[in-house]
């Protein structure tokens, strides 16, 4: 036990005594945080937008001056006919034209309907979407103060409660999946990193023939990034609470106990890989090839499960972050306990034991 | 007297507070296997990056092949092979590459290249394995290989950082038979080591405890001079008192 | 000193040297082959696919204290439009709230009691709809459709409820037609392809040359190489250019896969893709060296490359739009090499342009080129201090 714990003592040295490593190992999150938590969101806030109106009336002007109000839309130019489009956008001038079809007026007067449409660059899907839906309810807003202003307003209307995060902020999404990808690459790398690393150097040979057993110098290996890792949480948690205003609506402590089990399924995950390669290169590559994008893509970080195709969904279930992001979301935004994720908390341990039995078999195969 | 081949004047390298290589001066001539030895740590491996132009020196002066370790270390890389004590040729490039490789980043032409790597191959007893990976080869062929390679484009004067460690000493005693040969050429030979019996194959030996050179002499000089009966009972004497030891 | 006859494609010879030897190391490591080769290609098919924030199947749980034929009217409009779906339903309060924190619906849709008395005698009733918004994008989304279905069955209220009281005034109504320019669809696909695929061959080049140097360093053949009289230019150029290859080599794959799996047109000209191409890969592979030519192990050197990566990926538009940043966000985007591929490549690939549309990213990337292979090779130092 003594000499382990000087084992463990000696890879602390190692991971400090190179400042560089260090630095990035903490610094790193915490600019990260920084960085994406104000950067990164959803809304958009700057839509330009070009009218082409093929009516110039009283309604179309009205409407005009409340999709401008809102703020949200800047005013970029007018157009005088629909094959002024192309050129708007192709420049990017424009990324949004909206067009009033003639006699816009004098059909919502007779017929009760008009028909207006919008027209987005559609090179960004995604922005594409968002800006419609942004110009679609400002047209709804519109209809609605006409109904109550004529004193005609009817029918079912709805209530919109918007649980958990009213102010619907995109930072609240992001955090968590920002602490995944974090937790993935720093423990999953690392491990794996600094294990094939001492197979190339042929000081893992060295170890091994101490009188340590083959599990201790794994877990030697792996205790220090626990810890580091541990580190990290607290410290991005508490950058998410302070600077971000992100709520922890559950328990403190499950968190912590959750994002304990996850550094460890990631750190399984960097002993396995470490177990099936000898070289850093490969161990390199396959952490980050193979776990930097999945986490980002397939874990529900930035883009919802629900929304991919069926076998993507599937294929979502083997990525650990995917199970951990519905945990942090559930405690910290939900305040969920562990009573609704008991489920998710199984599949991570599941996990974690069975990268472990994996590679143990694996090493001791390779001693032999 | 033929101009010498390296010569340093109280040349020194620190790290920080640290002097690795404290006013080291000698001469080294032409044609000469020149042992260097001394302990682990003593700043062996230091001076000899300073020599070979891999590491700037602090101070004082030195000359490698008539050129200044200051302002001409690529005119010395021009004139130089050097063998490090890390076994430095590429482990996943066969013997034939590695010595088309080499050859070709000293600049040989290609007819030359492959001149000399057939017959490389040949004197070395590699054609055998000309084709398999360099890690699949036991080390005393690819220390031989990898003196082969030092010399591949015809260096006055060849560095040899602890050329045979880990080897049996048949091994060894035909890697010097490589030494005596290149020597015999009129190749200088610059040599550190550790083990005392091949110190005695040297022509003349300096032996560094501390950063300084503590003696230089041939051989049998030294031992007369300090009255002792092996060269390895000398490096014991003069290397026990020594401040800072490797292992 | 003997002198050598003038030879002046020497230094180009030796250059070629080192080069071959770099690709026979790349094809002698049985491990990387198939992570090069393979695994990106694997990655542009799944990942492409996942990059969507198409809503559907909204899972939603009721609570109908009414119970009235109007009342399940309007729930059938929710069922019926294929946006939504019922996963439970209750009548009491907390149990809406718990489906929700178990995620077994997105959004809870409560009907008062004397729902549809209300909507007789007033012609006006109000329902709640309890949305998830943790996903506050995706809780956009969701209301909106919510609004749509709600709307539509507004305008058939009077057919639903004939003895509904109310003024004989038509309800108003304006239908929004909307269209994608360029990608009339709103495929996703053919935006994120492109975007993936500048992304693995930049992490593939990056790495690959950010370990390279170092892991010679490493292993000490670096030393070898320093006391030959190569020259720093010729080092660089000969550890660039087989990552330039294999860079290219990939994209050229992708194009293919972009082209015969997700039927991305191609708008423009691949000469143009290619010479930006090449660019964008100088500034990589500059990075890389840069990176490797600084670090002692190779450790620090994937930590380094990682810790640009994911900032570049991430603040490179490429999965929430730059125009969605803040205002200091989006300026800093200009330094971000990536962003500029992914604009680029996007523009020429779905929007036709020319070189002269893009000369403005092309030229920042130049200059990035120019500025890293300068560094790299002023920071590669055959002598150590």
């Amino acid at each position: 036990m003594k000499r382990f714990i000087g084992f463990v003592r000696k890879e602390f040295f190692h991971i400090m005594r190179d400042r560089r490593t260090a630095a990035i190992l903490f610094g790193m999150p915490i600019l990260q945080l920084l960085l994406f938590g104000f950067a990164i969101r959803n809304e958009i806030t700057e839509v330009r937008t070009g009218i082409l109106d093929l009516s110039h009336d009283v309604v179309t002007q009205e409407l005009t001056d409340k999709i401008f109000s809102s703020g949200t839309f800047v005013a970029s130019g007018v157009l005088n006919n629909g094959k002024e489009t192309g050129p708007a956008f192709a420049s990017g001038k424009m990324n949004e034209v909206v067009v009033f079809e003639s006699g816009f007026a004098g059909n919502l007067q007779r017929d009760g309907t008009a028909q207006m449409q919008v027209i987005t660059d559609g090179s960004d899907p995604n922005v594409s979407r968002i800006i419609t839906g942004y110009t679609e309810s400002v047209v709804r807003e519109f209809l609605v103060e006409k109904a109550e202003s004529t004193g005609t307003a009817q029918g079912v209307e709805a209530v919109p409660v918007m649980m958990f995060n009213s102010a619907l902020k995109s930072v609240y999404l992001f955090v968590p999946g920002l602490m995944a990808m974090i937790l993935m690459l720093v423990s999953a790398l690392m491990t794996s990193i600094s294990i094939t690393r001492e197979k190339e150097s042929g000081t893992m040979e060295l170890l091994l023939v101490s009188s340590l057993k083959p599990v201790q110098v794994i877990i030697g290996k792996v205790v220090p990034y626990l810890l580091l890792s541990f580190v990290n949480v607290i410290t991005v948690l508490a950058l998410a609470f302070l600077v971000f205003g992100v709520p922890c609506r559950g328990s403190i402590a499950l968190l912590l106990g959750e994002s304990l089990l996850f550094i460890m399924t990631a750190l399984s995950l960097g002993i396995l890989i470490s177990s099936i390669t000898n070289s850093q290169q490969v161990a390199m590559m396959i952490s980050l090839a193979g776990l930097l994008m999945p986490t980002v893509l397939l874990s529900g970080f930035i883009f919802p499960i629900t929304s991919m195709p069926l076998p993507l969904q599937v294929i979502s279930n083997i990525i650990p972050a995917r199970w951990y992001l519905v945990i942090v979301r559930g405690i910290m935004l939900k305040g969920a306990g562990i009573g609704v994720l008991w489920q998710e908390t199984l599949v991570l341990v599941f996990m974690s034991l069975l990268f472990m039995t994996v590679s143990v078999r694996k090493f001791s195969e390779r001693l032999q | 007297m033929p101009e010498p081949v390296i010569h340093t004047e109280k040349l020194s390298k620190r790290f920080g507070s640290f002097t690795a290589v404290d006013e080291i001066s000698f001469s080294v001539s032409a044609g000469e296997i020149f042992g260097f030895l001394g302990a682990n740590g003593a700043g062996k491996t230091t001076a000899m990056k300073m020599l070979t132009g891999l590491l700037a020196p602090t101070s004082g002066q030195a000359t490698v092949a008539g050129f200044d370790v200051y302002r001409q270390s690529e005119e010395i890389k021009r004139n130089i092979g050097y063998m490090s004590q890390r076994f430095s040729l590429y482990d996943d490039l066969t013997p034939r590459e590695n010595i088309r490789f080499f050859g070709g980043i000293y600049g040989l032409g290609k007819a030359e290249i492959t001149a000399k790597c057939d017959q490389m191959l040949e004197s070395l007893e590699l054609v055998k394995v000309r084709d398999s990976r360099l890690s699949s080869l036991p080390l005393g062929w690819k220390q031989k290989l990898a003196f082969s390679v030092a010399l591949l484009h015809e260096p006055k004067l060849v560095f040899l950082d602890e050329p045979t460690g880990g080897v049996d000493p048949v091994t060894r005693r035909r890697f010097w038979d490589l030494i005596y040969k290149a020597a015999s050429d009129g190749i200088t030979v610059f040599v550190t080591t550790h083990y005392m019996d091949e110190a005695e194959y040297c022509d003349r030996v300096s032996i560094m405890v501390d950063g300084k050179i503590a003696a230089l002499d041939t051989p049998e000089a030294l031992k007369g001079s300090f009255g002792t009966a092996t060269m390895n009972d000398l490096f014991i004497k003069l290397a026990r008192p020594a401040i800072r030891s490797g292992e | 000193m003997k002198s050598m006859p003038k030879d002046y494609l020497q230094p180009m010879r030796i250059v070629v040297h080192l080069l071959r030897k770099e690709f026979i190391q790349i094809f002698h490591n049985k491990g990387m082959l198939p992570l090069i080769f393979v695994m990106p290609f694997i990655q542009l098919v799944i990942l492409s696919n996942a990059a969507t924030f198409d809503v559907a199947q909204v899972p939603f749980h009721l609570q109908d204290y009414d119970r009235t034929p109007l009342s399940e009217h309007l729930v059938k409009r929710f069922t019926s439009t294929g946006y939504f779906r019922m996963t439970g339903e209750s009548s009491r309060q907390d149990k809406g709230i718990d489906a929700l924190i178990s995620r077994e619906a997105d959004m809870v849709i409560v009907i008062p009691r004397e729902f549809e008395k209300e909507m007789i005698n007033s012609g006006h009733a109000r329902i709640q709809l309890v949305i998830n918004a943790e996903d506050g994008f995706n809780a956009g989304v969701v209301r909106g459709y919510a609004y749509e279905i709600i709307s539509s069955f507004n305008r058939d209220i009077k057919r639903l409820l004939p003895q509904m009281s109310s003024p004989a005034t038509v309800q108003p109504n304006i239908e929004i037609r909307s269209s994608g320019w360029y990608n009339p669809e709103l495929v996703y696909s053919e935006y994120m392809v492109p975007g993936v695929l500048v992304v693995l061959v930049t992490i593939i080049g990056l790495f690959l040359s950010a370990m390279n140097v170092v892991r010679e360093k490493e292993i000490g053949t670096i030393d070898q190489i320093n006391v030959t009289p190569i020259k720093r230019w010729q080092f660089i150029t000969g550890k660039l250019f087989p990552f330039l290859v294999i860079g290219l080599g990939e994209l050229t794959v992708g194009l293919l896969i972009a082209r015969v799996a997700f039927h991305v047109p191609m708008l423009g000209s691949y000469a143009l893709i290619y010479f930006v191409a090449t660019i964008y890969l100088l500034v990589v592979l500059g990075m890389g060296l840069l990176i490797s030519t600084t670090t002692d192990t190779q450790q620090q050197a994937m930590f380094i490359a990682w810790f640009f990566t994911v900032i570049f990926i991430l603040l490179s538009g490429l999965f929430t739009p730059i125009e969605s940043m803040p205002h200091w966000a989006q300026n800093l985007t200009q330094l971000n090499p990536i962003r500029h591929f992914v604009d680029i490549i996007r523009r020429i690939m779905l929007k036709g342009s020319v070189i002269e549309e893009i000369l403005v990213p092309l030229g920042i990337l130049s200059v990035q080129s120019a500025v890293m292979l300068t560094l790299a090779i002023v920071r590669y130092r055959k002598i150590s201090a």
